[in-house]
């Protein structure tokens, strides 16, 4: 039976999960318009917010300037390449962790997860220095080990909790059936937490396609992704917001647009509780 | 050995010789205007150098400073050349991170450098970086705005000129302030500005024993002075402006005065960007009769890490881009106006550039004012007009930046933050091993 729910309620809750939504939304909207201003319109006092000279003379700029594809086919290849490694790793050994706990577990959790702690400028000189002596420096392969390992933590972390939720009288029951460990993993285990490993998988997606210390640090002309292609339009002297903008834009559209398409497993998959 | 090992071995061979051949060069640098214009001019250098190509690394200035530091400190060898400020070059040519540029060619006349510049670049008599552009600093003013004030701007101001000027323009009910200046917190921001300005005052960082000289007079009028003439005749928020903040208050005519970079002078007087276009003169940075100008020096320079293994093809590139057939190509492509400032002396006997850049005169007149070597109007132990070139300089100067912006902003008194600033460095330089 629904609960009743009265209309003064109703208003006030989508009234403020508009606001929430708008304010969170805002500066990307922002970003967006000011991509479509000239450089003086950009920084004008008061702003404009619809009303100017629409111009997408920012966009062939940043076009002409840069080799926009090429930075993209990076952060494609280092996104989803960092969190499908991840993810073959973790899915083992979230299982381990959520249907063979040991007294240790617990422990081995917390440990994972306090390499998060540290500031990763901290180790930035040795990774440079194994990196140039593995030859490592500016390559696609390298970024994609970085970011992996940064990755997994929290990887391994999402999925435990997902396993958790799932039963393990029915991964007993194929077991007496007789399937192999392997089996069980990947077709019982698999598909029950397939929203899981989903929106594990997209947010994976973003947290690298977004990551711009290591991506900054260890590329160079050649691997180097969106979040340097940013970088390279923000200018000490002189105005840059508007170009700034346009390749914020550029960078970001691709992840939204996932994003966007895959809201429904994300918000599934962030929600997922007990199997229904 | 069969004839077809024979023929395949010759033929990877010729292949590896080919690939050898080709060199790409990585350059590093910043997005700033000039050095964007010389990346879309560089196919005039690959036509005449077929062999070399070139990868172009453009960063925001403190992730270049970081990136290519760490890349440097660790000799990663990712850059061929790198694009660095004149604070940088001494510490690094001291390092050995640094080649010196022997081999420039004969036609690339390096007496041709303006000497300030050049003067900073060179250590131990060996030039260890070429200038892209060269710029100081001076006032920029709105002649309009002076004009209905009653007020004539000399040549070479003094401080109590300029601060009697701008209590009189400003008009705050109609947003015009009389001084835009810099506040924002940062070495090469508010620090910039006020160490040089200190200069002007007879302030220095440091005695020539290193310890830290904040709780001398000389700081304490400084400070006084920037705080009091912000508050009176700056604009609302000014803690928090840096150059770029200024440039555009400036340009939607908001301030009747500003002191800054040279460089600002292009962006100031083109109508494509500037509502004040027509109205802007120039004048030397400010005195106050003790002999030193507030004006700084400051140079984006190319340099070739040690340990780069394309030294030939990076000199030739380095030689092509800050030589003087480079300025031509830029006037001939842009304009005079748009040519690399403040590197070379021929630059300012070309009469169509002076023609060109209103400006000119007064660039040259105050990077020749500076004297990085001499900063103070006492003797210091380090050499920079704005900075003082010591690897320590950036966190410290930073820090002390911070506590002159919170003075700024009110949030402490002036005392506190030359208290402040007097802790701080004295810790650091201790820590450092300055101070025994």
């Amino acid at each position: 039976m629904a609960r009743n729910v009265s209309t003064q309620r109703k208003v006030v809750v989508t009234v403020v999960a508009w606001t929430i939504g708008i304010l969170i939304f805002f500066p990307i909207l922002w970003t967006f318009l000011t991509s479509f201003k000239t450089e003086a319109q950009a920084i004008a006092s008061p702003p404009a917010f619809l009303f100017f000279d629409w111009t997408t003379e920012n966009y062939f700029e940043v076009q002409s300037r840069s080799n926009y594809f090429k930075h993209f086919m990076n952060s494609v290849v280092i996104s989803f390449g960092s969190t499908l490694i991840g993810l073959i790793i973790a899915i083992p050994s979230a299982w381990a962790m959520a249907f063979a706990p040991t007294k240790r577990t617990k422990d081995v959790l917390m440990w994972m997860l306090s390499t998060k702690m540290m500031p990763p400028v901290g180790v930035l000189v040795p990774m440079y220095l194994m990196y140039r002596n593995s030859g490592l420096l500016d390559t696609r392969i390298g970024l994609v080990i970085v970011l992996t390992l940064i990755n997994l933590p929290i990887i391994i972390w999402m999925l435990y909790t997902y396993f958790k939720e799932i039963p393990g009288e029915i991964l007993e029951a194929a077991r007496m059936d007789g399937a192999s460990l392997s089996k069980e993993i990947i077709y019982v285990l698999t598909p029950m937490a397939i929203p899981g490993i989903a929106s594990t998988l997209l947010l994976n997606i973003i947290l690298a396609w977004n990551e711009a210390f290591w991506t900054l640090n260890l590329t160079a002309a050649k691997a180097a992704p969106l979040t340097a292609f940013i970088a390279s339009y923000s200018s000490p002297e002189g105005l840059f917001y508007a170009k700034l903008s346009a390749a914020s834009t550029m960078a970001i559209a691709p992840i939204l647009i996932l994003g966007w398409f895959s809201q429904k497993q994300l918000v599934r998959g962030l929600t997922f509780g007990a199997v229904k | 050995m069969n004839l077809r090992t024979f023929l395949l071995g010759t033929c990877s061979a010729v292949a590896l010789a080919g690939l050898a051949q080709a060199e790409t060069l990585t350059i590093a640098t910043v997005n700033n205007g000039d050095m964007i214009r010389m990346q879309k001019l560089t196919d005039d250098f690959t036509s005449k150098n077929p062999d070399i190509q070139l990868e172009w690394v453009t960063l925001e200035e403190n992730v270049l400073r970081q990136r290519v530091t760490t890349d440097i400190a660790t000799k990663g060898g990712q850059y061929d050349i790198m694009t660095i400020g004149t604070y940088e070059v001494p510490i690094w040519a001291k390092q050995g991170w640094l080649l010196p540029l022997d081999n420039l060619g004969a036609d690339y006349d390096v007496d041709d450098l303006l000497p300030a510049i050049r003067s900073g670049l060179t250590i131990d008599g060996k030039l260890y970086a070429a200038p892209f552009y060269g710029e100081s600093s001076m006032v920029m003013y709105r002649k309009d705005l002076f004009e209905k004030a009653g007020l004539t701007m000399p040549d070479a101001p003094t401080w109590d000129f300029i601060a009697d000027a701008a209590r009189k323009i400003t008009d705050k009910n109609n947003e015009v302030y009389g001084i835009c200046l810099r506040g924002k917190a940062g070495w090469g921001e508010n620090m910039a500005f006020l160490t040089a300005t200190a200069n002007a005052f007879g302030a220095r960082w440091f005695d020539e024993k290193w310890q830290p000289q904040f709780d001398q007079p000389e700081w304490k009028n400084t400070l006084d002075f920037y705080v009091k003439l912000m508050n009176d005749a700056g604009p609302p928020g000014a803690s928090s402006n840096g150059f770029n903040e200024n440039l555009s208050l400036f340009q939607t005519g908001k301030c009747a005065m500003w002191i800054d970079a040279t460089v600002a002078a292009s962006f100031v007087t083109n109508p494509k960007e500037s509502t004040v276009a027509d109205k802007v003169g120039f004048a030397l940075a400010p005195d106050t009769g003790l002999g030193k100008r507030g004006n700084w020096l400051w140079a984006w320079n190319l340099a070739i890490p040690a340990g780069s293994q394309k030294t030939e093809a990076a000199e030739k590139f380095i030689a092509w881009a800050t030589g003087k057939d480079y300025l031509k190509l830029v006037a001939e492509k842009e304009g005079w106006a748009n040519v690399p400032p403040g590197t070379r002396t021929s630059l300012y006997e070309n009469p169509e550039y002076q023609k060109a850049a209103p400006f000119a005169k007064m660039t040259l007149d105050s990077i020749n004012a500076a004297d990085p070597k001499n900063p103070a109007v006492k003797p210091v132990p380090y050499v920079g007009v704005q900075f003082v070139a010591i690897p320590e300089f950036q966190g410290l100067g930073t820090a002390v930046g911070q506590v002159f912006s919170a003075a700024l902003a009110g949030q402490m008194s002036v005392d506190q933050a030359l208290a402040s600033a007097q802790q701080l460095s004295t810790r650091e330089m201790t820590k450092a091993g300055y101070i025994k």
